[in-house]
């Protein structure tokens, strides 16, 4: 027992003095509605940049919805709406004057399904830089070859740009996915589930892929499996029918919860 | 009968209340047999009729296909003659029609399927629709008589391209509807959190996903007002001799049929039923495209 919490205050200890943490996104009593379902319950937390934070709970506790609240992806349907404050960098990206397809240029998503577009390789990854650049055809190479190498696709795909998208395998086109949303060079990006879909192997590249991202962005994950979130996250919130139960360094979280639910969650006690 | 080997359970001395479910299990089998039979035998009996229309067709259609079928005018009764006049009122109407209702149908299918979900507007248009779409084609030709021709005072290929168009956009605005409902939401959901707005998701993603199937509906509606008579008989009209203007009546096969069918001319009525021949022929092409596209289109999706 004491072990345990040697261990939890040494990490405690090390992130506080780690000198380059920065609060990039912050949720402050934020409030959550389909219709007339309360689906998250005032909700504080904070999102730091070049971290991984996962959010862990059963299904139906309100995780993916907190993710899809912080680009707003939401908005796309009627009948939701959030209530509260999200600052990225400051800035209330819950206001109304927040312009969508700017914040979500900003904040990247994959989801849990790969969803490449039905277009070629290529394409798939240029089609957001598109959106918002002007680049000439040698730059735009450089950005897409870019995109691909740090989702290290490029040596499977580069002989094959111009095929569709959806030629390549699950893994693959999950990867692909990423390189689109990093392609765009957001400053956070949100992940969700984005490798229950996967098998082992793939897994374990998307969980590598994440390490590698890390240093450039402000990464949030939502996860079922309570060894990815160990295995790739520094913060670990634990959500439970729409409510934050607990949130902490990781290793805190899975070694010494100071919540009875957390820890019944995570020895598998339910959920 | 094989019944007895299929229940290798069974002692020797039948326990009490085998008959009676061996007796259930025969009635069983005849139903299936009967119903199986009925099924069958409709089936033949609808296939039967498609099949001797066709073959009439093609035993009256094929001996009046020839050359000039292709490159002579309608003739006046006991000269001879072709359809040349007919075939190019047809293809000109229907390629206009389609030109005036493929943007319109594929406009108003997008409203109902990304923009007005849920909405009043979208539930009156989808229902008036549906009604439209099995409306009968004369009322269209009628409703484009009085609106069209009277104020004009005579018949056009205007008045007729305009009422096949009316044709076409129900069964396109149907298509385009259904096919981009098809498109998962999750594809939508990814473009926009890339930062697209909606139009950009439609045009660029979902329109791109639906393409064979929007395609499919297209081809579809040429099938469908490429024999349409009736809407072109209260607007085109008919036209003996060569014609393009538009905003003369003009000459198409479906008219042309219906009055060569009619007329007692024996050169009249050959011509007749090569023009119906290579309308089905063209009819069924089509129809075959549409089948090849949207194979295409879902070997593509998986």
């Amino acid at each position: 027992m004491t072990a345990l919490s040697m261990t939890a205050e040494q990490s405690q200890a090390a992130l506080a003095t780690d000198g380059d943490m920065r609060e990039k996104i912050s949720v402050r009593n934020l409030n959550f509605y389909y219709g007339g379902f309360h689906a998250l319950r005032n909700i504080n937390l904070p999102l730091f940049d070049k971290r991984v934070t996962a959010f862990i709970g059963p299904s139906g506790c309100g995780k993916s919805t907190l993710l899809r609240i912080l680009n707003r992806i939401y908005d796309l349907y009627p009948n939701q709406r959030a209530e509260g404050e999200v600052l990225l960098d400051g800035e209330n990206l819950l206001s109304p004057k927040q312009d969508l397809n700017l914040l979500r240029a900003r904040v990247g998503m994959v989801f849990q399904k790969p969803t490449p577009f039905p277009m070629s390789i290529y394409d798939n990854v240029a089609y957001g830089i598109r959106l918002y650049e002007k680049l000439s055809r040698a730059d735009m190479d450089v950005r897409v070859e870019e995109a691909l190498r740090k989702t290290a696709l490029w040596g499977e795909v580069k002989d094959k740009l111009r095929q569709s998208g959806l030629s390549l395998s699950g893994g693959q086109q999950q990867r692909l996915c990423i390189a689109r949303a990093v392609a765009v060079r957001p400053a956070v990006l949100l992940l969700d589930e984005p490798t229950s879909a996967l098998d082992p192997i793939s897994t374990s590249k998307i969980e590598e892929l994440v390490d590698e991202l890390k240093p450039d962005y402000c990464i949030a994950i939502v996860t079922h499996n309570m060894q990815q979130a160990a295995r790739v996250s520094d913060f670990t919130a634990f959500m439970y029918l729409g409510e934050l139960v607990e949130y902490g360094a990781t290793d805190t979280i899975f070694t010494a919860p100071k919540e009875e639910k957390t820890e019944q969650y995570i020895t598998g006690r339910f959920g | 009968m094989a019944i007895t080997d299929m229940s290798p359970g069974t002692p020797t001395g039948s326990p009490p209340g085998t008959n009676f479910a061996m007796g259930r299990y025969k009635r069983r089998k005849v139903g299936n047999t009967i119903t199986m039979g009925l099924a069958v035998g409709a089936a033949v009996f609808g296939l039967l009729w498609l099949v001797w229309i066709l073959a009439i067709l093609l035993i009256n259609g094929l001996s009046a296909i020839s050359l000039g079928l292709f490159t002579q005018m309608t003739p006046p009764p006991g000269s001879a003659g072709g359809l040349l006049n007919a075939i190019f009122g047809s293809l000109v109407m229907t390629v206009l029609g389609m030109v005036i209702g493929t943007p319109i149908g594929i406009m108003a299918g997008t409203y109902l399927a990304e923009y007005g979900k849920g909405t009043k507007l979208a539930e009156v248009t989808r229902f008036i629709n549906d009604i439209l779409l099995s409306a009968p084609s004369i009322i269209v030709g009628l409703f484009i008589y009085t609106i069209v021709v009277v104020p004009m005072g005579h018949f056009s290929a205007w008045a007729g391209s305009i009422s096949l168009a009316v044709l076409v956009i129900p069964v396109v605005v149907r298509t385009t509807e259904d096919m981009l409902n098809l498109v998962p939401g999750s594809l939508r959901e990814a473009a926009a959190a890339l930062g697209a707005p909606r139009w950009k998701v439609i045009v660029q993603v979902t329109y791109r996903a639906a393409r064979s199937g929007i395609m499919t509906g297209i081809l579809l509606a040429v099938a469908r007002i490429s024999g349409e008579t009736a809407p072109l008989l209260f607007t085109a009209l008919n036209n003996q001799f060569w014609s393009v203007n538009m905003n003369a009546p003009m000459a198409n096969l479906p008219v042309t049929i219906f009055q060569f069918a009619l007329s007692p001319y024996e050169d009249w009525q050959r011509l007749a039923w090569g023009g119906s021949l290579l309308i089905t022929v063209a009819i069924l092409a089509l129809n075959i495209g549409a089948r090849m596209l949207a194979s295409i289109g879902t070997k593509k999706g998986q």
